[in-house]
């Protein structure tokens, strides 16, 4: 009987580049500190060829790109303002926000530095940076592991393969990237820089390019918690906000249930016609209705006014939302335009939770002797409660951000002597608009984000941790 | 025995079919009310009414000679199609790749996309001005339909990806046996399957920038670049140029095309909503 000895490490001859001398038995981080240095310089030592090219080219392009975009010249004196390229100027910008604004001089305006932009262009610097930082450490960890890898006796590979399986395992990541470029540069790189200006001082009265921008720390947020005017305003307009979200939540579940339960009634003729007009207030579209609502409720011309005075109920005009003296009429208002607007939704998803309980259940309870109401606490109302539950986080979410419906009806109104810059049926985010668009304000405005998102994300956070999403996560 | 019963039955049917009529009169009455205006004499509140003494054009003439509304349209349209194509296809690439193919970095991504649906897009909104301010990239339409399509992507890459998820891989798998490359299998088998979810996204991503006010009024600024909702805003707050009947016209021209399609894909939409909040 022969024994066929099978070598160790199976060698496939495609790819088996030459093993030349004095390279076995080289420790394994010398390449990678030596790619450490100088990028794809480990890859070269390591016998590929391909890789060392890759690696060095994004090397290189970095450095060129920094002198490119820079004023490098032979004898200077070197200050990152005046020399420095798209990452040295760029850091520097992040780090002072521009040393010198744009002033009048004997021959004319100066340039001067625009902190904003400065700020911006250095968030995309330092993104970049840690993007070529990440770079650089595949290109030691790689080098260091295909070394370990060598050492143990392993098959070398020529790049050309590892490029290949590179391909393969890239098409997610290719196939991806537009759709993350885009969130990127759009989303990500915005709040980012949102949350960067609430630690500056850029408002309507430090502009650039005629002013800089100064960082200063968490000044704003002492503002907003510490002088009392402002701690006065954000506590009451988040005292509302809470108020409205629970209210408005609430009040449109209620409804839309109490509907769905009498539609499901097996007495009611025509129930798909009933279910279609209803869903009106859901099809039109939610501007359109509030600034009908508006204008219905406008103190000077509206209808509503005109009525109750027609009819007797009060003396005058009823001025809905101006009326400083009497802001709970504007809030009430706002919550019956909420309920007409939001009960079909709960509506159409409490008669869909219905229509699939199964009738059984219902005569067995007949039997045993439950009128409707104990039918109602008892089946129905546990049932729907357990599937509609994490709607009704969410609507409350939807509510306290509901900017909306807020907006074209009161637009905040009506004003509020006590508060800086926000009337009696502001939200958290109407509040936060009207700092940003109309009195420019922009690190106040910045605060107030933050701490929306503060608030939301914990909400969301705590609703998602109960969803299935994250277990399938 | 029966009679008794049966006046009860009747008197709780009358009190049922009471309730409901009176809800829907509730419902019904401010949208009569501001069609009927639209077809009555114009100018202003004081004229408006729910039944017109002499239905006329006249408001929706005026619409489109002495207002913008018109541009208005045509901007609202510009960015809805954008929006649309841009949603559809992205979502569907993501939300495939999400779902069929095991990367590295997959569930962090997924994470990091929980986590950005959960920002609010308003606040993305406000940060986005005030960098396009400094930037010089204000009023573009094709910028807003570009920042609409990412404010929306997490959210129908979520939807497209959970409902990839549902689909059966065997049909991938035998293609891929049959030797298609993944292009060609997600063209000809993934993409067809994924139809109904799609549609759902092609409506919503189609139909909220006509109703988007907080991004155009943020994003744009000249006046010929305005879309109807700014436009319909407008022309109700604008103190000198106060006109309701005029407004009536232009809310009813817009709101018209999307109730009746929200009406007839009611179903449809509602299972969409559904099913992107039970998934998170």
């Amino acid at each position: 009987m022969t024994t066929t000895t099978t070598s160790e490490t199976p060698v496939s001859t495609r790819d088996r580049a030459p093993r030349g001398p004095g390279r076995a038995g080289l420790p394994a981080p010398v390449p990678g500190l030596a790619s450490a240095l100088v990028w794809g310089a480990g890859q070269l030592i390591n016998r590929q060829a391909g890789k060392a090219a890759f690696f060095f080219a994004c090397f290189a392009g970095t450095i060129v790109w920094e002198i490119a975009t820079g004023n490098y010249y032979a004898g200077m004196d070197f200050t990152a303002r005046a020399n420095g390229g798209f990452f040295i100027r760029g850091l520097w910008g992040l780090i002072t926000l521009g040393t010198r604004p744009r002033e009048m001089t004997l021959t004319g305006l100066t340039e001067g530095d625009n902190s904003i932009v400065l700020m911006a262009n250095g968030l995309i610097a330092l993104l970049t940076l840690a993007l070529l930082a990440i770079l650089w450490g595949w290109s030691v960890r790689d080098a260091v592991r295909y070394r370990r890898a060598l050492n143990a006796g392993g098959a070398a590979e020529a790049s050309r393969t590892y490029f290949r399986r590179l391909w393969e395992g890239a098409f997610a990541y290719i196939v991806l990237s537009p759709g993350m470029v885009l969130l990127v540069f759009m989303a990500v790189l915005p709040v980012l820089f949102g949350i960067l200006v609430a630690f500056t001082n850029y408002n309507r009265d430090n502009l650039p390019p005629k002013n800089l921008v100064d960082w200063v720390g968490l000044d704003n947020f002492a503002t907003i918690f510490a002088v009392p005017s402002w701690t006065a305003t954000f506590a009451g307009i988040l005292g509302w906000t809470l108020v409205w979200a629970v209210l408005a939540t609430v009040t449109t579940y209620a409804a839309g249930l109490f509907q769905a339960v009498l539609l499901a009634s097996p007495k009611v003729k025509f129930p798909r016609m009933w279910r279609s007009v209803f869903l009106l207030p859901w099809a039109v579209p939610a501007i359109v209705s509030a600034l009908v609502f508006r204008s219905m409720f406008n103190g000077q011309f509206g209808p509503v006014s005109q009525w109750l005075v027609d009819l007797g109920v009060t003396d005058e005009r009823v001025y809905w939302f101006t009326d400083p003296s009497h802001p709970n009429l504007a809030r009430a208002v706002a919550l019956l335009v909420n309920l007409w607007l939001g009960f079909p939704f709960f509506m159409a998803l409490v008669g869909g939770v219905l229509a699939n309980i199964p009738e059984s259940y219902y005569e067995a309870a007949r039997i045993d002797g439950a009128g409707p109401v104990q039918q109602f606490r008892h089946i129905t109302l546990p049932i729907v409660q357990r599937t509609v539950m994490p709607l009704l986080v969410l609507s409350f979410v939807h509510n306290f951000n509901n900017f909306g419906v807020i907006y074209f009806l009161t637009e905040g109104g009506p004003d509020n002597v006590d508060y800086r810059f926000a009337g009696s049926t502001d939200l958290l985010v109407t509040w936060l608009f009207k700092l940003t668009l109309d009195n420019r304000l922009y690190n106040i405005g910045a605060v107030m984000s933050l701490v929306v998102f503060v608030i939301v994300g914990a909400v969301s956070v705590l609703n998602l941790n109960r969803t299935k999403a994250i277990r399938e996560l | 025995m029966a009679a008794p019963m049966r006046a009860r039955d009747r008197a709780t049917s009358a009190l049922l079919h009471l309730q409901l009529l009176a809800v829907a009169v509730v419902v019904v009455f401010p949208l009569l009310w501001v069609v009927g205006s639209s077809f009555g004499p114009g100018g202003g509140l004081a004229n408006a009414g729910p039944i017109p003494a002499n239905a006329t054009f006249d408001n929706y003439v005026e619409l489109f000679t002495r207002t913008d509304y018109g541009r208005w349209y045509l901007n609202s349209l510009y960015v809805a199609v954008l929006n649309m194509v841009g949603s559809v296809v992205l979502s569907a690439l993501c939300g495939w790749v999400f779902a069929r193919i095991r990367f590295r970095g997959r569930k962090a991504s997924m994470l990091a996309i929980l986590v950005l649906q959960m920002f609010p897009s308003f606040l993305t909104a406000i940060a986005v001005y005030m960098l396009f301010l400094n930037f010089g990239l204000l009023d573009s339409l094709t910028g807003l339909a570009l920042v609409s399509i990412a404010a929306a992507l997490p959210y129908n890459t979520w939807l497209m990806k959970g409902y990839t998820d549902n689909l059966p891989a065997s049909l991938d798998e035998a293609a891929a046996l049959d030797g298609a490359g993944r292009l060609t299998i997600f063209r000809k088998i993934v993409l067809p399957l994924m139809r109904p979810m799609l549609t759902f996204v092609a409506i919503t991503s189609f139909t909220v920038p006509w109703m988007d006010f907080i991004l155009p009024r943020l994003l744009l600024q000249s006046s010929d670049k305005q879309t109807v909702a700014i436009g319909l805003f407008q022309l109700i707050t604008d103190q000198y140029a106060n006109d309701f009947t005029t407004f009536a016209a232009g809310a009813v021209v817009l709101a018209v095309p999307i109730t009746i399609l929200y009406i007839v894909l009611q179903r449809h939409l509602v299972t969409g909503a559904m099913a992107g909040a039970e998934k998170g």
